[in-house]
């Protein structure tokens, strides 16, 4: 229970202080000034656009489909927001520890993409549909590249339950650890702890597997440079057209939930979790200090702000990404995907599973 | 066993609790917001214009070929994800070194066929979102032996003035 009203929590104010921030990132990337009336700074005016949103009319267009029209925010919403429960917030707290975890995971943010087609098909309007058809052609396709991404993980972790796969990348771990995961170099580094029993230290073939993932979550959030969906110079607002008001706002709600969800998810599987990155040297203890035991005050709250600290600034990432790239064009896309991206996924693969062996 | 039903109860309470949340929401900013419809309003987005007739039609088949494509990696997946766990494990009944040559090569042949099928459609041009361009000789349609379409294909209206040109007719009928 407390795992979901932190993470539904979090996901609002997140999603108030994140648009706020890609307005401002954006603004200073394109040197503009971005919101600058409403609190300082403007930093009030996304709580102002969302108790403006409250007040809209819910409009339902005539031709509308209505029952999946008014179902799919619902549907996306809801299918993002659920993700989060296979997500360990530190080393006391997850919300569902399944042991299909992280494969769960991809199966509920999967049912995005129905959410997705029902607000195209049920809008009834032509930038709607071709808006939901892109966007289901490009999240069912880079789906490929990233669910062969996180095998390469389950392969190195030999597990699928995020929280296991945290365990595994930190101090409190039985196991023991070597550099690189190569036994046979024989430097232990199971009690130095931070970045060194990081996933993708631990396995360095995991950071293609890694570039992989980043790439593929861009276009599954719909982010720019993959934004075709919503591409506002061609088709409006994509699947979003016919919606105002609040279920709109849902739907951008769970845009940028998905984005923390994706990033989060990279600082579980390659980024240690909630484990610091500061490693223990000789008596200072740095490790110990900054992640304290599990089930402690130090280790719930050190945890959870490690985790969450680091999917931040993936999320900044994404940001700085999407001021940066142009839009792709829909051959550009598919051809990133099926014929650079699904190909290295699966030398990926190839290189983890032997790297397993070696560890 | 009850564990595994426990945590599926917490994701069941994630759920639930989702969309309680979004009820709730929606609920509030109906009791805010003001409910005025109109045809204008209603009508389907087209830029201003008047909507043209209905959305729903028939769409570019080429997105049934991504998700077909997608059907048979996706298959390769829920296979890899179980695979990925016991691979480097233990087999009971079977030594270690054993199984993981058992698991892997298995696997790897498992991966390459569907390689095999990626690069068949690859070789096969249904990767690529534009179709590659037909030669001249095959674009233009035959037009039949059609001495009445081929006269108002080459026809020019009689212009006064009209500048003598050595443009091409419109069709170029071989």
């Amino acid at each position: 229970m407390f795992a979901f009203l932190f993470f539904l929590g979090f996901v609002l104010v997140y999603a108030l202080a994140a648009i706020y921030v890609e307005r401002k990132v954006s603004a200073w990337i394109q040197d503009r000034l971005g919101p600058v009336e409403t609190g300082w700074a403007g930093s009030l005016q996304t709580l102002a656009d969302v108790l403006k949103l409250l007040q809209k009319e819910d409009i339902l267009p005539a031709a509308a489909d209505r029952a999946l029209f008014l179902a799919a925010p619902v549907v996306i919403f809801v299918a993002v927001l659920a993700g989060f429960a296979l997500v360990p917030l530190n080393a006391a707290v997850q919300g569902s520890a399944t042991a299909t975890g992280v494969f769960a995971l991809l199966a509920l943010v999967s049912v995005d993409v129905l959410g997705l087609l029902m607000a195209g098909w049920g809008s009834n309007n032509k930038y709607s549909l071709y808006g939901a058809l892109r966007s289901v052609a490009q999240i069912v396709s880079y789906e490929v590249p990233l669910g062969l991404s996180v095998v390469c993980v389950t392969l190195v972790a030999g597990s699928l339950n995020l929280q296991e796969i945290s365990y595994q990348q930190g101090l409190w771990n039985s196991e023991p650890q070597y550099l690189f995961g190569l036994r046979f170099l024989g430097v232990e580094v199971g009690q130095l702890g931070g970045f060194f029993t990081w996933n993708i230290v631990r396995a360095p073939v995991l950071l293609p597997a890694f570039v992989i993932y980043f790439i593929a979550t861009l276009a599954e959030c719909n982010r720019a440079p993959f934004d075709l969906p919503e591409a506002e110079s061609e088709l409006v607002a994509g699947y979003q057209t016919e919606y105002s008001g609040m279920r709109w706002a849902l739907m951008m709600l769970a845009e940028y939930g998905l984005m923390l969800l994706v990033s989060l998810v990279a600082v579980v599987l390659f980024f240690g979790g909630w484990n610091s990155p500061l490693p223990n040297l000789g008596p200072l203890r740095l490790a110990e200090w900054t992640t304290g035991a599990p089930g402690t005050w130090l280790g719930h709250l050190a945890g959870a702000g490690w985790l969450l600290g680091k999917a931040l600034l993936l999320v900044l990432l994404q940001m700085w990404v999407r001021w940066t790239y142009p839009r792709l064009r829909i051959d550009q896309l598919m051809t990133l995907c099926w014929k650079y991206l699904t190909p290295f996924g699966l030398v990926g693969l190839l290189l983890a599973a032997s790297w397993r062996l070696l560890m | 066993m009850t564990h595994e039903i426990e945590q599926f109860g917490q994701l069941l309470l994630f759920l639930v609790g989702s969309i309680a949340f979004v009820l709730v929401t929606l609920g509030v900013a109906r009791l805010l917001s003001p409910h005025r419809p109109n045809p204008e309003k209603n009508a389907a987005y087209e830029c201003g214009e008047d909507p043209a007739g209905s959305s729903w039609g028939q769409f570019n088949p080429r997105f049934y070929v991504v998700a077909l494509i997608f059907m048979l990696f996706e298959a390769e997946l829920l296979f890899l994800f179980p695979w990925s766990v016991v691979f480097a494990g233990k087999m009971p009944g079977e030594p270690a070194f054993l199984w993981r040559w058992h698991s892997g090569v298995s696997m790897l042949l498992f991966v390459a066929l569907l390689a095999i099928g990626l690069a068949f459609v690859w070789v096969k041009g249904y990767l690529d979102w534009v179709k590659p361009a037909l030669p001249a000789a095959q674009k233009q349609p035959s037009l039949g032996n059609n001495p009445h379409l081929e006269a108002y294909l080459n026809y020019r209206p009689p212009v006064a003035n009209r500048p003598q040109t050595d443009e091409t007719p419109l069709t170029n009928l071989n």
